[in-house]
């Protein structure tokens, strides 16, 4: 950076120019005749629904894909990024959306990954680097930890951490946020800002409209695979970080002009008197070698309400969800649904019983996804008639009712027979959320429900959350999104290290009490 | 029965389980580095036919032992190459190409070594042993350990060599992200398809050796599919041992003993029809899948060829 300071107007050079990059895949135009510039001391802010191609162009930036059409100039000079060692070479260091660590080793490892392979790692070296840079970032990472033992959120750290570790001169993050906590997010803004300050550049993808306008220099808005519209530096820091966020819906939507995230919290009655439909009492779990263990955990939810579970990721949220619905061994306390105790019994006959559980891992162990649309509707049923009789699959039957759901649960899929893999992540939770919904469901286990999710579809899960408790049923969410949790939520309870540490009820100054809690302090 | 625990007895029965545990040993090591890579080598059978052949005709027509190990390994990298090419770079399909390298290198030496030597079976003088001063005095153990030729420590030392490989170097971490996530090491700016292939070329190299040493040493001579499996129990020991060197060892020796006790028994005069006998190893096998096999873990990326961009 020294020899780029002592000329003045080489600040303004771009690092990496995009003219008219097109990227096509079969059946679909990935990235159609895409401009873009990206600055020494800027926030790019490429931001964008599901789809809009916010991927693929990351890819062709980071060497992984090869453009169709179009020219790619780094510092000036027509370049072909032709693999990711040319552009860590170049300087481009990419943070990827799905997970780039090799989970059989340990996290030092991972960022050891890369060096010349006849010389020994050098471990002491990256210790004292990742020291220094875990200070600055405000995070702690477990150097000796296998990466299959961290939590997806730990494991998103530890990508973040990697590209910071290789001084690159240009920073990719793509949707970096996502499973982080608020504080973390907030680190990771303020960190950003320390690094452009350096003269780094950093391309910020995300589809967190309050994110962009926060953390951004610059916005770039891409609608299905074109660019709709860009906010340049000055006049972004001429406005307000209402007028930003009105302008890019505008630009992404066409029509709204508030945060459309922001729902005003509709005032629901539950009948205070009625007896809660599930009761969890001094709940505990032995903690494994790869998950915290849950003690004392007791609450009750009544019926058409909703009760959110914050705390940051990775602190016993999957093992209580899991443990609810029967799927991890319970070492004590007592789980009754509807007055019966329910703690003994198996996953399917807890469901039975109308205690359903949707999984924050929807491809995993949601769904299988080289299976149509249709049978995965009916996954958890195989073998139960209708649908199936005397062993023999009723495809008539199946199709018929596949179809009813597609329809009522607005499911965006070209046919049943399409494999539910080939769904975007939006549309696979629909296929969840209409399986576990449907007829005998009281209470309702949501895992991260949004996680993932673009913008329209975030927006549609929640609505469909509102109004299964407005059918009276009782809802337990588990989100890591505490704006969500907020806009949802009748009660919030913490959950730290795998214990309830407080329970307050969703009115006025409820956020900075959650936030006491998370971070340990009393509400 | 006095004959089972005489010291002669003992001291053969060792001997030769540990001339038949070397073979297996370098096949495990070899096929624990291409899984470890993300390859799953079943050609290594036919390497192993490979090396045995081309090194008996190298340490035949040379007359030195040493020059026949190295045209064995010659041969194992040569199948290799193939197995390379078609499975890593191409990415086709590496069980159905393992099978076919280990079918057509059996009929293939077969055939050249008709041609050669049509019905005879020419011998190799036996291997000179490097005698261990001082420890080859200890009876019973003395001449079961340290009394065999000098590939028998090379190979032994090279399974501190694997585990020093594999936990303390860069190209150990390389390998073990080929196999597990070869995007990641992709993106680290490390080309999966070279690491891959010096996995698969390594295996043929040691797989080689090992076809070579059972010709040249164990046996002495080449006869048509001399191997007799030692390439596929070199897969077993490497899918249980977990992914450490020093736990393929000790299966080669478990097997080898298994191996050994065929030879032992009809030596001491035990009266067992040898096919009982013969089925040992594999009954061992069996046993140690029962035992272990559920805790065998094996790279996530095993068996899928890589290929960049997609996911």
């Amino acid at each position: 950076m020294g020899s780029l300071s002592s000329l003045p107007d080489a600040d303004k050079r771009d690092i990496v120019v995009l003219e008219g990059v097109t990227k096509r895949f079969p059946g679909i135009v990935a990235n159609d005749s895409i401009d873009l510039s990206i600055r020494p001391g800027e926030v790019h802010v490429l931001l964008g629904e599901n789809g809009a191609g916010k991927s693929t162009l990351i890819g062709m930036l980071s060497g992984v894909l090869q453009p169709d059409e179009g020219r790619i100039l780094v510092d000036g000079k027509l370049t072909q990024i032709t693999s990711p060692r040319h552009a860590l070479a170049l300087g481009i260091g990419t943070v990827f959306q799905h997970m780039m660590l090799v989970p059989a080793l340990t996290v030092a490892e991972n960022l050891l990954l890369g060096g010349p392979w006849w010389q020994r790692p050098r471990t002491e070296e990256l210790e004292a680097r990742v020291a220094e840079i875990t200070r600055s970032l405000g995070i702690t990472v477990k150097l000796h930890a296998k990466v299959s033992e961290l939590s997806l959120g730990e494991q998103q750290q530890v990508e973040i951490l990697r590209a910071m570790v290789r001084n690159s001169r240009l920073l990719i993050l793509d949707e970096s946020t996502s499973m982080l906590t608020p504080k973390g997010i907030d680190e990771l803004g303020t960190l950003m800002r320390r690094l452009v300050e350096q003269g780094l550049a950093i391309v910020f993808i995300t589809h967190k409209l309050k994110e962009a306008a926060a953390f951004g220099d610059r916005i770039s808005v891409l609608k299905l695979g074109r660019k709709v519209g860009e906010i340049p530096s000055e006049r972004f820091r001429a406005l307000g970080e209402q007028e930003i966020i009105s302008e890019i819906v505008e630009l992404m939507f066409g029509k709204q002009k508030d945060d459309p995230e922001a729902v005003e919290c509709p005032i629901r009655t539950i009948c205070v008197e009625a007896a809660p439909l599930l009761q969890v009492a001094d709940l505990a779990v032995a903690p494994t070698d790869n998950a915290p263990g849950l003690s004392s955990i007791s609450f009750d939810i009544r019926p058409g309400e909703i009760l959110g579970i914050a705390g940051i990721d990775g602190n016993g949220q999957k093992q209580l969800a899991e443990a609810l619905a029967g799927q991890r061994v319970a070492t004590g306390g007592s789980v009754r649904l509807e007055g019966t105790a329910i703690e003994m019994l198996s996953v399917g006959e807890r469901r039975q019983r109308g205690l359903r559980y949707l999984t924050d891992d929807r491809l995993g162990e949601g769904t299988v996804a080289t299976f149509p649309v249709s049978i995965n509707f009916f996954l958890k049923q195989v073998g139960a008639a209708p649908f199936w009789r005397n062993g023999f699959e009723q495809r008539a039957e199946i199709d018929k009712r596949a179809a009813q759901l597609v329809r009522e649960y607005d499911v965006r899929t070209p046919s049943l027979k399409t494999p539910v893999g080939r769904l975007s992540g939006g549309n696979i939770q629909k296929v969840l959320l209409a399986r576990e919904l449907a007829e005998g469901a009281k209470v309702v286990i949501f895992n991260k429900p949004t996680y993932g999710l673009d913008l329209a579809n975030t927006l549609a899960s929640r609505q469909r959350i509102r109004d299964t408790a407005a059918r009276g049923l009782a809802i337990l969410l588990i989100s890591t999104d505490l704006e969500e949790l907020l806009s949802m939520c009748d009660r919030i309870a913490v959950i730290a290290n795998g214990a309830l540490v407080g329970t307050v009820e969703n009115v006025d100054d409820v956020r900075t009490k959650v936030g006491r809690l998370m971070i340990g302090l009393a509400a | 029965m006095t004959g089972l625990f005489s010291e002669v007895f003992l001291s053969a029965l060792m001997f030769g389980a540990v001339t038949a545990a070397i073979p297996l040993l370098l096949a495990g090591l070899g096929e624990q580095m291409s899984e470890k890579a993300g390859v799953l080598n079943i050609g290594i059978e036919g390497m192993m036919l490979a090396g045995a052949y081309l090194g008996f005709v190298g340490a035949f027509y040379s007359g030195s032992l040493w020059l026949g190990f190295l045209t064995g390994a010659a041969g194992g990298v040569a199948v290799a190459l193939i197995m390379a090419l078609l499975c890593v770079r191409i990415g086709l399909n590496q069980i159905v190409i393992g099978i076919a390298l280990t079918l057509g290198l059996e009929g293939l030496t077969a055939l050249l070594h008709h041609f050669q030597f049509s019905r005879s079976y020419p011998r190799l003088p036996a291997a000179d042993a490097t005698v261990i001063p001082l420890l080859s005095d200890i009876p019973v153990i003395g001449p079961a350990f340290f009394k065999h030729h000098l590939i028998v420590y090379l190979a032994l030392a090279l399974v501190f060599g694997m585990g020093y490989l594999y936990r303390h170097t860069q190209l150990g971490l390389n390998l073990q992200a080929a196999g597990d996530k070869p995007a990641a090491l992709d993106v680290a700016g490390i080309d999966v398809i070279k690491t891959r292939t010096i996995a698969v070329l390594t295996t043929g190299a040691l797989a080689g050796l090992g076809g070579a040493y059972l010709a040249n040493v164990g046996a002495g001579l080449f006869i048509p599919f001399i191997s007799n499996g030692a390439g596929f129990l070199g897969i077993v020991l490497a899918m249980l041992a977990r992914g450490r060197p020093v736990w393929v060892l000790f299966g080669a020796l478990l097997f080898g003993v298994c191996l050994s006790l065929t030879t032992a028994m009809q030596v001491a005069g035990i009266n067992i029809p040898t096919d009982v006998i013969q089925m040992l190893p594999f009954l061992a096998v069996m046993i140690m899948l029962v035992l272990f096999g559920r805790r065998a873990s094996l790279p996530a990326a095993l068996g899928i060829p890589y290929e960049r961009g997609t996911r």
